[in-house]
């Protein structure tokens, strides 16, 4: 395997707010990488800098070997990009989409021709080339952005949050076709994504990134195994109390958050009676509990403390606190 | 030239497709044409220009169509900057140059369409096209006229994030430039501390040339005229190319 995107160090600051902070990970060929993090964790800006629409402030990055502040337009042609927000024309259809991109590419005529009606027919979209995109619906526009990207023939596709407010049976027909792309294409694909299932279901390595750093980066299984074998979620008013009693060996990690306690531990289907049974000797209240296998939120929880939606209220909130003293 | 002939083409496919707009931005040149025209044409009268006032106005508003719907084409970018297509363009491995001549190409030819659309129904009310030379000095003043403020546009929305700058360029530029220009009335009929400003308008030249082509009668000499709007082009062009490089997506 040979290395399509190598990053190193790669830091982005906006003023003084560090967006992407040093950075550094490889992604071969034909992998699909997922960054995973909450709004706000410097995704875009890290998909930004490596399409050189952003220039870093450190650090360096390239593309199949070509370096991104070297060589702009060597990157740009290798690579196609889907933009987290709609970038197409709502005025022209399906294929005029298509053909402005293929001619933005410098595709011959009959190669542009060729390739849009193949790849309009991938995205099951064929039937639809002649109508105007204003009559598509949202699942129906991402899929037409994705064949746009490929027009060019990239070997790299960056994907930005690709089922973002999709419905959740389109989304999973739009992960069939990523994962298809990859596999029969061959294709590199970077995606970012705060949806868990999105990551764990689509990506062959997953980096999470949290505050412009990457936190961990493995397989989601590896990662999902690093938490331990099971997590058991505990709801109750006096989370310190179980936190502090539960000592046991068994007990692998304890997190405490927004009235939750969470354990990783092994064979919790065993280990439960006798934790519902510690803490009702303490007389500890319990609302509800819970056991199931780690996802990677739980790998998130683990090594931030917070899950990822906690994370996205805190951002929001600092961001309303930005805005409002700007504003005065 | 291939891209830029790309930016022109979804330029000219937008306008094709939206006839509301056709029809909105032909409505106001021909509204004023008809209502100031014949309602002034008995009371003005205009020595040595002709002395018809619905023949002096067709140039102005031949002008006024160009002007308004080319500034109009070069804001256009704006939306496109909303509504995200901008990206596409700008990280395709294109210059920023390329893009910003086919936007321009682009809105110019729109906005000589419509002018020549006015010009056209002006044949109905009394103009009278003498010469196919004089038609080619008209459109030729025209097309700069296009080219000039699609550019002007391009450069005022490559610095501006939203339309809500829109009505205040409206009403502090756009509308000055067109009323001093001379589209509405003789330039020589003004008192006499205005007559320096409609000369420092850029527009003023370009509404004398094409009246000069329509009519063959001017208040400027039209080898003057060319040469004004000519470098007012090449100027607005730079400027626009510059800006237009400058934006941040
Ligand atoms: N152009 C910009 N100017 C200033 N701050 C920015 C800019 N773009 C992004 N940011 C900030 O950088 C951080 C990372 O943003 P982003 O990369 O969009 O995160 P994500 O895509 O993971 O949601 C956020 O705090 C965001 O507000
Ligand atoms: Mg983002």
């Amino acid at each position: 395997m040979t290395v399509a995107i190598h990053v190193e160090n790669l830091t982005k600051r906006f003023n003084d707010l560090v967006a992407v902070d040093g950075i550094s990970f490889d992604i071969e060929h034909g992998e699909i990488f997922g960054l995973l993090g909450p709004n706000g964790a410097g995704k875009t800006t890290t998909l930004s800098m490596l399409s050189t629409i952003l220039k870093p402030t450190s650090g360096s990055a390239a593309i199949n070997g070509i370096d991104i502040e070297h060589d702009e337009d060597g990157v740009r042609k290798s690579i196609g990009i889907v933009f987290q927000d709609q970038s197409l024309d709502e005025e022209l259809t399906a294929w005029e989409n298509m053909d402005f991109h293929g001619r933005l590419y410098r595709l011959a005529a009959e190669v542009r021709k060729q390739r849009t009606s193949e790849l309009l027919q991938l995205v099951e979209l064929e039937e639809r080339k002649n109508d105007i995109v204003k009559t598509f619906s949202g699942g129906m526009r991402r899929r037409l952005e994705i064949a746009r990207g490929l027009l060019h023939h990239p070997s790299v596709l960056f994907l930005d949050e690709p089922t973002l407010g999709l419905d959740p049976q389109t989304r999973n027909h739009l992960w069939q076709y990523i994962a298809t792309l990859a596999r029969e294409k061959g294709i590199t694909i970077i995606l970012t994504t705060h949806n868990m299932e999105e990551a764990d279901r689509l990506c062959n390595r997953v980096a999470i990134i949290d505050h412009g750093r990457i936190i961990a980066l493995d397989t989601p299984t590896n990662l999902k195994d690093g938490i331990g074998g099971d997590v058991v979620s505990i709801r109750t008013p006096n989370p310190e109390a179980i936190v502090a009693s539960l000592n046991e060996p068994w007990v692998l990690r304890k997190e405490q958050h927004n009235g939750e306690v969470t354990i990783s531990l092994q064979n919790a289907e065993h280990r439960i009676s006798t934790i519902v049974t510690a803490l009702n000797q303490r007389q500890i209240p319990i609302e509800s509990i819970s056991i199931h296998k780690p996802t990677l939120e739980d790998v998130f929880l683990s090594f931030t403390g917070k899950t990822i939606r906690e994370q996205e209220a805190d951002h929001k909130m600092n961001m309303r606190t930005y805005q409002r003293m700007m504003r005065h | 030239m291939d891209i830029i002939y790309t930016i022109w083409l979804r330029n000219m496919k937008r306008y094709i497709r939206s006839k509301s707009r056709i029809i909105g931005s032909i409505s106001m040149p021909l509204f004023f044409l008809v209502f100031l025209g014949f309602g002034l044409n008995s009371v003005v009268q205009l020595p040595g220009l002709g002395g018809n006032y619905i023949v002096f106005l067709i140039p102005g508003m031949v002008a006024m169509s160009v002007l308004f719907t080319s500034v109009f084409s070069g804001i256009q970018i704006i939306w496109d900057k909303q509504f995200g297509f901008l990206k596409e363009t700008l990280v395709a491995p294109v210059s920023r140059l390329e893009i910003m001549l086919g936007q321009t190409l682009g809105g110019a030819t729109i906005a000589v369409l419509q002018g020549f659309m006015i010009l056209v129904l002006s044949v109905f009310i009394g103009l009278h096209l003498s010469s196919l030379t004089g038609f080619l000095i008209a459109l030729g003043f025209m097309i700069l006229i296009g080219i000039s403020f699609t550019a002007f546009g391009i450069a005022i929305a490559s610095r501006m994030e939203d339309m809500t700058g829109f009505q205040l360029i409206m009403n502090f530029v756009i509308f000055p430039i067109f009323g001093l220009s001379g589209a509405l009335f003789p330039i020589s009929s003004l008192p006499a501390w205005i007559a320096p400003i409609t000369l420092l308008d850029p527009l003023t030249y370009g509404v004398e040339g094409i009246r000069y082509g329509l009519t063959g009668f001017s208040q400027i000499n039209p080898l003057i005229s060319f040469t004004v709007i000519g470098g007012f082009t090449l100027v607005m062009t730079v400027l626009g190319a510059f800006l237009f490089r400058k934006i941040k997506f």
